[in-house]
This record gives structure tokens, sequence and C-alpha cells, in this order.
């Protein structure tokens, strides 16, 4: 069994793309290195290949099914209130409560789209059509590519090919057209920065992505350079910092759960999960700088001073924009004050962190200007 | 004095019984930008194939073997304040250690140079 080949596969490894096995995927791991992407996109604007991760549409025949409340059923997001070209972070959550997958979903005007983790997609669409409406067809938009355009100049970019995109704020998606391509982009992102996510059909992927690089501003950036992006951004990975053990509370992402679907429920996970919030988590998942060089790595474990295991590392690099280590990890609820001293253990070795505020590094997303 | 190289991408610089251990250029770019290394104290005795060193790049953490045994004389000092020498450096200014050998007849299980170029030619 190999790795599938992106669409793209040549044309990343014509730009001196080094090729890993991720989520099933043959992908680009970096170009020029993950320092000097990172740094690039901080200051410029970085293309990736997100394309590993599931592309799907809700959409119904039957006039008389508003997707948006059978969708409700699924997820514990505001969906209702959401607006037409409106998107939104949510999770899929199973019946004990547990993060099935975390994903972004918009309402567009006919349908309603949705993009979920490339690593559990399959299981992700099996569990979907297991428990929505049997009139809500759900399609799996493999033949499409998905192109992310981020950093402080993907705005100036973006905007000088399709002027329109101008209009969009930060989870603010619409329908464009480039030169006879149907683009579906939305000005969202996972690295904290300002940017878009461009929908595409494969055909047309390379034309666009050769438009995109063409610009002096942008480079192409790997998965290496992703991960050390949203870390700083303080965004959470599925698979590692989420995963089916753990609930969004402990996972301080109570704001995707708000407050009508905690009084309404009404959504897989319901009891477990408001149940978590009256008694308040165990745990919670927290930013921590790491004192010294040494980075620490998904996997170190937290202790208390008796060396017992008290917590767990769940993602953790070297921050080239902060040029120290910094993470993120699980530790009980006592203490995850800003300041508190904590032990990590890695190798045998003990390494001293500050629970810390996160993002680790301020984000940029364009938002809309505050009503006067 | 000659220079000789392990499978774990490691090279060893020996003159009699003293000999300079780090990581060559083909190992510096796999791990991308190094961004910490722990090097072992003098004094630390170590086994052929021991855990010598840690170099830790944006991506992940490697180890570092000890190609031969012996005992540490010095660690590089300069790498504590200047990681990506190794990436700069790594068969010169990047070195890792020092170390006095216990039984040099463990180098001709090691490669030489153009074996080792063939050997990274095959990866």
């Amino acid at each position: 069994m190999g790795d599938i080949k992106l669409h793209l596969d040549q044309w990343h490894q014509d730009l001196g793309g080094r090729m890993v096995s991720f989520a099933g995927y043959s992908m680009p791991v970096q170009y020029d290195g993950v320092m000097a992407e990172h740094l690039w996109t901080r200051e410029n604007a970085g293309l990736f290949d997100v394309s590993h991760m599931g592309q799907l549409i809700f959409s119904s025949d039957d006039s008389s099914i508003d997707i948006g409340i059978e969708l409700e059923k699924l997820l514990p997001a505001n969906i209702i209130k959401l607006g037409v070209n409106r998107l939104r972070y949510s999770m899929l959550l199973a019946q004990d409560g547990g993060i099935l997958d975390d994903l972004m979903v918009t309402r567009r005007e006919h349908d309603f789209y949705m993009v979920v983790n490339g690593a559990v997609k399959h299981e992700d669409m099996a569990y979907i059509r297991e428990n929505i409406d049997d009139r809500i067809t759900l399609n799996y938009m493999e033949d499409h590519y998905l192109l992310a355009l981020q950093g402080p100049k993907a705005g100036d970019v973006m905007k000088h090919l399709i002027p329109e995109t101008d209009m969009l704020y930060f989870m603010q998606a619409g329908h464009y057209n480039w030169d006879g391509i149907d683009l579906w982009i939305s000005r969202s992102g996972y690295t904290g920065e300002d940017g878009f996510e461009i929908s595409v059909h494969n055909d047309d992927a390379q034309k666009l992505a050769d438009a995109l690089i063409a610009y002096e501003e942008v480079k192409p950036i790997g998965l290496g350079a992703r991960d050390s992006l949203r870390l700083e951004a303080g965004l959470p990975l599925y698979g590692h910092d989420l995963t089916p053990e753990i609930m969004p509370f402990a996972a301080n992402l109570s704001f995707a759960v708000p407050k009508r679907r905690r009084e309404e429920a009404g959504f897989i996970g319901d009891d477990p999960i408001l149940k978590q919030f009256a008694d308040g988590p165990s745990d919670l998942r927290v930013g921590l700088a790491i004192e010294g060089r040494q980075p620490v790595r998904e996997g170190a474990i937290i202790v208390d001073d008796q060396g017992q295991q008290i917590g767990a590392i769940t993602s953790g690099g070297f921050s080239p924009t902060l040029q120290r280590p910094i993470a993120m990890g699980y530790v009980p609820m006592h203490l995850t004050e800003q300041g508190t001293g904590i032990i990590i253990q890695q190798r045998g070795k003990n390494i001293a962190a500050k629970v810390t505020a996160m993002p680790f590094v301020p984000n940029g997303y364009r938002r809309p200007p505050r009503a006067a | 004095m000659i220079r000789y190289f392990t499978e774990d991408h490691e090279w060893i610089e020996v003159e009699e019984e003293e000999a300079t251990v780090g990581i060559t250029d083909y190992a510096q770019g796999q791990l991308g930008d190094v961004v910490f290394v722990e090097t072992p104290a003098a004094e630390t005795i170590l086994a052929k194939g021991d855990d010598a060193a840690v170099v830790e790049s944006v991506k992940a953490a490697s180890d570092v073997y000890a190609p031969v045994s012996g005992e540490v004389t010095d660690g590089n000092e300069a790498l504590v304040d200047d990681p990506a020498l190794v990436n700069s450096d790594p068969e010169g200014e990047g070195w890792f250690f020092k170390m006095k050998l216990t039984d040099t007849s463990e180098l001709n299980a090691l490669m030489d140079e153009d074996a080792y170029k063939e050997f990274i030619a095959d990866l």
C-alpha cells in the first residue's frame, strides 16, 4: 500500500519539495527548510497544499429539510444563526463526548461546505452518514484541490489576483471566478496569519498554484512549517492535541460550544460534554513556555515534585519566531494559572516550563472593522 | 589523520588514539535547522553504539551514537550558543565531541569516505 500521490506531486518535487508520508498521502514536508519557510510565512505569504484534507458538501433535494438544523444534531456549533458565506470552527463528537475530529463548516446559499482532517476523513464520512438524516446527501469532493495562502501579504496578493476577495474578512467565504476557473475562497487558515483557503478543481489546481507562486511575495511552504506555525498560533492539531479521549472543555475549546447549545443541548455527546462543563474538566490544554533551548516533544510527560506523572505534552517544538521552545499539553486544573511552574520529563531529563497564554505569537486575522 | 563514517551518518576523525566525532553534511541536511545540541561531558565512558549526544532540529530530536568505544575528553561548547554551526559547518566547526579510543580495531568496521559516499547515494 503506497501513499496517495497529490495531483501536484511533480510540481512539488520540481520546486525542491521533500516528500514524506502524511495522512496516507505523499506530502511536501519542506522546500528551503522549515525555519526559513516559517519566517517567510510570518513576514510575506506562503502557499500550502492541504489537499489531503476532506472537502465535503451537504445538500438536499428535499426543500422541507433544513440542513442547518440537521447539522446541529451532529455538531455543538451555532449553525442555525450562521449567516450565508460565513464559516465556523466545530468538532465531530462521539456519543461519549470525545473529539473525533475538528473541522470548519460554511453555510452557502444552497448547501453546506465542510473541511475535515485528512487522516480521519473516511471515518468522519462514515460517521456522518450514520448519524445524519437520510434526506441529506453528503458529497466528498474528491476531484477538488485545497490550497492555503497564508501570511501578512496574502491579502494583497489575492486582491491583485481577484480584486473582489478584498471584501472578505476572517471567517467569511465566497464563490469567485478567476480566468474562467471556479474557485471557492474562504478567508481562513491554520497559521494564525491572515490568509485564504482556496478550493479548486484538480484540473485547474496547477494553473492557480503557478499564478500564486509567480508573485515574489509567495513561496511554497511544507508541512514542517505548517506545524510550527499552528503551534505558535496556539491551534490544536487533531490526533495530537485532540483525541477521542478528550472532550471540548478540557481541550480549552469552550468557545466552540456556545451558550445556546449548552442550554438547549441536542447534539451527539451532549450529556457527557455538558456534565464536564458543569463540573469543570479535571485537566486542561494549556500553552507552555519551556526554559532553556531544548525543545520538548509530543509524548514527554509532566510530573509533580515526586516524579509522578500528572500530565502530558501533546505538541512541542522550537518556535522560529520566538527563537525558543514552546509546547502545548494537558495539566491538572490547579496548575493552569498563567505563570505556574511545571516540570516536564523527557528521556529521563527534567525540563522546567511555565504555563503561558496562547497564542504564543499574536495572530494577524483580518477582522471586520467595528461599527462606529 | 583518517576520517571514518558510520551508517548512522556520523563522522569520526582519528589521530592515533584521539578522535573527533560529528554528524555528516548529509545528516544535517536531513535534520534541517538544528536548534539544540547536547554533547557528552568530559570523562563520560561510552561503549560503541551508546547514546552519546542529542541533536534537535525544528522538526525532531535525534540521538548521536558513539561510533566506537572510548572516553569523552571534550564536548563542543560552541554548539550550546550556536547550534546552527551543525548546519553551516557540520564536518568542521560543528563537531560534537572528542574522545580517547579504547579499541582502535573497532574502526575497521566503519566506512571510509568513498564507501560512505556510495552508501548515501543508495539511500
